[in-house]
């Protein structure tokens, strides 16, 4: 399918124009424009078939084109945040979680569990941007590594599928602390030699680049994620200039050598089928 | 006496000023007993002005311009100190500083941001924000650490990591990922000394240790309360606010499981007597070194991987 290889031209999103994908039979494209019927849309997991834009799916939608139909089971699917620090802004982070909860129907940001790709055990977490931003605090923190727990322990591979404004700052120095409780399951990971797959979603940035999506033993992005530590805003800020057109996006990461691929999501359960034969069968 | 006085010094200063005026002018015998009624004024202000400083206040003090840096800790608490330079990759980030040195007599690599002291030594070290050079670093002195069986010692003092063009296409966040990753196997002790700043994964970057401290005036969080202000409140005014929301000094990071240990800092300041805190320092280094003397390696790495794990809250 190599004409998905030549996408990265076309997609060039701004970032704040990526948008959930709203209700109704007739769908928008944010990138070109074109007018997708749902059920197409749904038909091309929610990629454009004109311009190849990836829309921003949840984890549940990610969950059921990666993972063989029926296999996933999910994991600590009522841990939920105590507001560790009660913290306050101009919104009490007790509603801003509550509100979340009412929206997506989901505990946090992340789900996590046991399921099979192509035939192959795996562990996986997937995140949601959806909930807070993606943001992680302890609950993202400790699911994720726990995911990490089940695959070292049940001796199959991980996966996990970014989408993540960064660490969540409602819950101050431990929301900090879960890149080193991550990383360090990770670590223990890699020394058992069992491989861990990281997917990269739009966008990917902060402390959850800056931990776990960074460390996979292969590195794999979506078109045109953005991907980076600090935010685009906060860089134009510093050097006081415009950012070059594609700056953070996937197929830069890739350029400058932190992603091993940048693969269409329609060959995202190829991709990694063909990566875990390799790895681990 | 300290060059920068801010606004919450401002009363215990004028009064030292005072004295200093007094002795200075008069060799009189008859105003000493006024001098020793002053400075027992002062002894008490400053009890009552620094037990009762907000957490913005506080945040101000770990970011004194007067306070000791990494360098300057080495060179009051160590001896034989040799500095080394580079990632092997591309450059020597400025903004991190690291070499072996002797605390105590007992060799270490020691290893902390650092910040400069005046705008010329603050461009030069990027005013304590490293590149992914400097994590780079920082990683590759610990290994060699390693290698050779010496302790770490990491002193941590940033705003955060540089968000610059060139740090983010030398990947920023894999550099700081990585050394997250590599320090919590490391086969050697690790000890982190928050000194200043702890600006979120920017600090964190050579902060996974088996043993966590903080001096009593520093701060360390997810974010600093002006760019936590900006984000949240949508303004950059709200930064006391968000210093108290975000719970960062030392007394919570030890609430919340974070921390070890308080390392306590003379009445005011580190800058008040960067001596006697540097003093302290070497003290508690030391002591916490002896612990890890006789440990397996493969005990001490899986023990630090459990200590991170515990941390954060939830409920299910
Ligand atoms: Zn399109």
């Amino acid at each position: 399918m190599a004409w998905f290889r030549r996408s990265k031209v076309s997609i060039n999103v701004n970032d704040a124009q990526r948008k959930d994908i709203p209700d109704g039979m007739w769908i928008k494209c944010e990138s070109c424009g074109e007018i997708i019927h749902r059920s197409q849309l749904e038909q091309q997991l929610f990629t454009c078939l004109k311009c190849q834009y990836h829309f921003r799916i949840t984890s549940e939608q990610y969950l059921s084109f990666l993972l063989d139909e029926g296999s996933f089971k999910e994991m600590d699917r009522k841990m939920r945040s105590t507001d560790p620090i009660n913290f306050k802004d101009t919104k009490l982070y007790k509603e801003r979680i509550k509100e979340s909860m009412r929206k997506t129907g989901l505990q946090d940001a992340v789900r996590t569990g046991t399921g099979k790709i192509s035939g192959m055990p795996i562990a996986i977490a997937a995140m949601d941007f959806g909930f807070i931003g993606g943001s992680m605090g302890s609950v993202v923190g400790e699911k994720v590594a726990r995911a990490a727990e089940k695959a070292l322990k049940s001796k199959c591979p991980l996966i996990i599928i970014s989408s993540s404004g960064g660490a969540r700052m409602m819950e101050g120095a431990l929301s900090l602390m879960q890149l080193a409780k991550t990383s360090g399951r990770l670590a223990q990971l890699s020394d058992a030699g069992i491989p861990y797959i990281s997917l990269m979603t739009d966008p990917t940035t902060g402390g959850v680049t800056a931990s776990y999506a960074m460390l996979g033993d292969v590195n794999l992005a979506e078109p045109a994620a953005l991907i980076g530590f600090a935010g685009p805003r906060v860089i134009k800020q510093t050097i006081g200039k415009d950012l070059p057109p594609g700056f953070q996006r996937s197929e830069f990461q890739m350029e400058h050598g932190f992603v091993d691929m940048v693969v269409h999501r329609k060959e995202m359960k190829e991709t990694v089928t063909k990566l875990l034969n390799y790895l681990w069968a | 006496m300290a060059k920068t006085v801010l606004e919450f010094e401002k009363p215990v200063v004028e009064l030292e000023q005072k004295v200093e005026e007094m002795r200075k002018y008069s060799d009189a015998l008859d105003i000493a007993d006024e001098i020793k009624v002053l400075e027992e004024k002062i002894l008490q202000l400053r009890k009552t002005i620094y037990s009762g400083l907000t957490r913005w206040q506080k945040v101000q003090l770990a970011r004194h311009p007067d306070r000791p840096y990494t360098l300057d800790y080495i060179a009051m608490m160590t001896t034989d100190f040799i500095e080394m330079h580079g990632d092997r990759c591309f450059a020597d980030d400025k903004a991190i500083v690291g070499g072996f040195a002797r605390i105590e007599g007992e060799p270490v690599m020691i290893i902390g941001h650092q910040k400069g002291r005046d705008t010329k030594s603050n461009l030069y070290r990027n005013f304590g924000m490293p590149n992914p050079d400097g994590y780079r670093k920082a990683l590759r002195l610990m290994k060699l650490a390693a290698k050779f069986g010496r302790p770490v010692v990491t002193m941590l003092d940033t705003p955060g990591a540089f968000p610059g063009l060139e740090a983010e296409e030398r990947g920023q966040a894999e550099a700081i990922a990585r050394n997250l990753f590599e320090m919590s196997h490391l086969p050697v002790p690790i000890i982190v000394i928050i000194i200043g700043e702890g600006a979120s994964g920017g600090a964190l970057g050579i902060g996974v240790g088996d043993r966590v401290l903080m001096l009593e005036n520093t701060w360390y969080s997810v974010i600093s309360p002006e760019s936590c202000s900006s984000i949240l409140w949508r303004s950059w005014e709200f930064k006391e606010q968000a210093a108290e929301a975000l719970k960062l000094t030392a007394p919570d990071l030890l609430a919340q499981g974070i921390i070890d240990r308080i390392v306590p800092e003379p009445l005011g300041g580190a800058h008040r007597n960067p001596q006697q805190t540097a003093d302290t320092l070497r003290v508690v280094i030391h002591e916490e070194l002896k612990k890890f003397r006789k440990v397996n390696p493969d005990k001490l790495i899986e023990k630090r991987v459990e200590k991170f794990a515990k941390m954060g809250k939830w409920e299910e």
